[in-house]
């Protein structure tokens, strides 16, 4: 008898009763959220002509026939591609540039710290975040129709686009600079242009190369896109292979655009580490 | 008055060796841009961008910018919710397929055998290389091959994404606290267990946090799409811009400002209560 009510202890020792961590008012709400993600997931797949079923045998044969069309690159096209490319470049490198110069005064008046008019302040950062969410295919559009088809309006586009990731990532920066080398350079009775150029410009010279040169690595990868609508670039060459069914030189230049995009990161990123 | 009192502090000395270094870089931006700014000046026909054409355009342009038509807003709408619906898909998707591949490449879930480690190290290689390829290019070659579909968008935001998701994932997953690991294994917990009660709820609000990010991020990518036919509002943009309705790419704007707005607005919120 009383063995058996040890053994009964034993097992009650061996299983605690457990008790969940989550409450069960926050476990319905858990699965709750996972099911709306679900069923959208669901809808979205439906609609946009993706469901799991799309990925049939006919899906896969249709990309391997493609690849078979694509492979082996023609190799021979690459000669005919280099102006194309420095063209791609020159328009990324002018319109970063240009884009670093203007992005200084509009950071700082985006940043709180320094800019202490309330007004222009929200101004600037209102206008600032429309501009970045503005894509940078829109802005070749509507600059294409202003001056004409050509690698201006490709410079131009880019420059806007850069122009307002370069200014938030600038006055984040800025915001965030050891404030005690202002206020001394302001008891000492510097006006504002000296108290930007020697007590926030050193803190943020750094920072600013490396941001521009990672805005230089998206506009490179931007600047494909523009050529599509004619503003420059490498993307219209491209557009044109495809549109004759010059696959295999299409593939090439797919190729030389990744080697490009890769290398070019490669050396930003060195640059950067070597910086900061 | 003491003369020492007056003058500034010297400067401390620069070593030359990265003084130079400073130097040769700044060189090296300058020659790249008088590069460029040559190479450029070659291709624009400034008489052309500078001319009475110019301002005509000007004129007919930017007056219709800033009075946006309201004859095709269903038909806007319609495509901007299906660029919202392809950037949800995709990054769905990514995140999912992303998982594993961060695991993969996470130094301390593979383990120092030599088999783990070459898997990590092709993983690796994998994601850098999907991760760097431009997503309009990935979308090129799925209109290509599929022909032109959303579907084809989805793809390419999905491997796109797969990329960054795939490299921060593992990032996570090296960064977690291992002590909680070795506590259940001790205990006699099995791999499954180890992963449910041990690693997944370290992990679940990053990994939640930067699929969220990357939604955002491909929302702006996705309105790019549709110009080369992977559905979307980019292919409306082409449309009204070769018809010249500047009052629609007005439209088309103001819809897109907006709803990718709204977007970041509440994925940040998210992402504040998350992490």
């Amino acid at each position: 008898m009383s063995q058996s009510h040890l053994s009964t202890q034993r097992t009650n020792l061996h299983k605690p009763e457990i008790k969940s961590v989550v409450s069960p008012k926050k476990k319905l709400r858990n699965i709750l959220i996972v099911l709306i993600i679900l069923s959208l997931y669901t809808f979205s797949s439906i609609q946009t002509s993706s469901f799991l079923t799309q990925f049939n045998a006919e899906f896969f044969q249709n990309v391997g026939r493609m690849i078979g069309k694509m492979w082996p690159p023609r190799i021979g096209f690459a000669s005919a591609v280099w102006p194309k490319l420095a063209e791609t470049i020159h328009m990324a490198v002018i319109g970063t540039t240009i884009a670093c110069i203007f992005c200084l005064p509009l950071s700082v008046l985006a940043a709180n710290n320094i800019n202490q008019n309330k007004y222009l302040y929200s101004t600037t950062k209102f206008l600032l975040n429309v501009l970045r969410t503005i894509p940078e295919l829109l802005l070749a559009v509507i600059f294409v129709s202003l001056v004409g088809i050509g690698v201006f309006p490709g410079i131009l586009a880019l420059t806007f686009f850069s122009l307002g990731i370069l200014a938030k990532l600038l006055s984040e920066t800025i915001e965030s600079i050891d404030m005690s080398q202002v206020e001394a350079m302001r008891a000492s009775g510097g006006n504002t242009i000296q108290v930007i150029r020697f007590a926030v410009l050193p803190q943020i010279l750094p920072q600013f190369t490396s941001f521009s040169l990672y805005v230089f690595e998206i506009n490179i990868r931007a600047s494909v896109v523009l050529g599509f609508v004619g503003a420059g670039g490498i993307g219209l060459l491209l557009n044109q292979q495809i549109a004759f069914f010059n696959y295999k030189n299409a593939m090439a230049l797919t190729l030389i655009i990744y080697v490009v995009v890769v290398s070019i990161d490669y050396i930003s990123n060195k640059i950067r580490e070597a910086l900061l | 008055m003491n003369s020492e009192t007056n003058t500034l502090p010297p400067r401390p000395k620069q070593s030359k060796t990265s003084l130079l270094k400073k130097y040769g870089l700044g060189l090296g931006f300058l020659a790249l841009i008088i590069w460029s700014i040559m190479g450029t000046n070659e291709k624009v026909d400034w008489t052309r961008v500078f001319s009475m054409r110019t301002i005509e355009n000007m004129d007919r342009v930017i007056p219709k910018l800033f009075q946006p038509t309201l004859d095709k807003l269903d038909r806007v709408l319609e495509l901007m919710l299906e660029t919202l619906l392809i950037a949800f898909t995709g990054s769905f998707m990514a995140s999912i397929l992303a998982i594993p591949l961060g695991f993969l490449t996470a130094k301390n879930m593979m383990g120092n055998s030599l088999a783990g480690r070459i898997a990590n190290f092709i993983c690796k290689l994998f994601l850098n290389a999907v991760r760097t390829f431009p997503e309009i290019l990935l979308a090129l070659i799925f209109v290509a091959s599929i022909g032109p579909s959303p579907f084809a968008g989805v793809l390419a935001i999905a491997i796109g994404s797969t990329g960054m998701l795939g490299k921060l994932y593992g990032e996570v997953i090296e960064t977690i606290d291992m002590q909680v690991v070795e506590a259940m294994e001790a205990n006699g917990a099995n791999k499954i267990q180890t992963l449910f009660y041990g690693i997944i709820p370290q992990i679940l609000p990053d990994f939640l946090s930067y699929a969220i990010y990357r939604f955002e991020i491909d929302v702006r990518a996705s309105t790019i799409l549709g110009i080369i036919g992977a559905g979307g509002i980019g292919t409306l943009i082409v449309i009204s811009q070769k018809n010249r309705n500047w009052d629609e790419v007005s439209l088309i704007l103001i819809v897109i400002i907006i709803s990718v707005t709204i977007i970041d607005l509440i994925s940040a919120q998210i992402r504040k209560r998350l992490v």
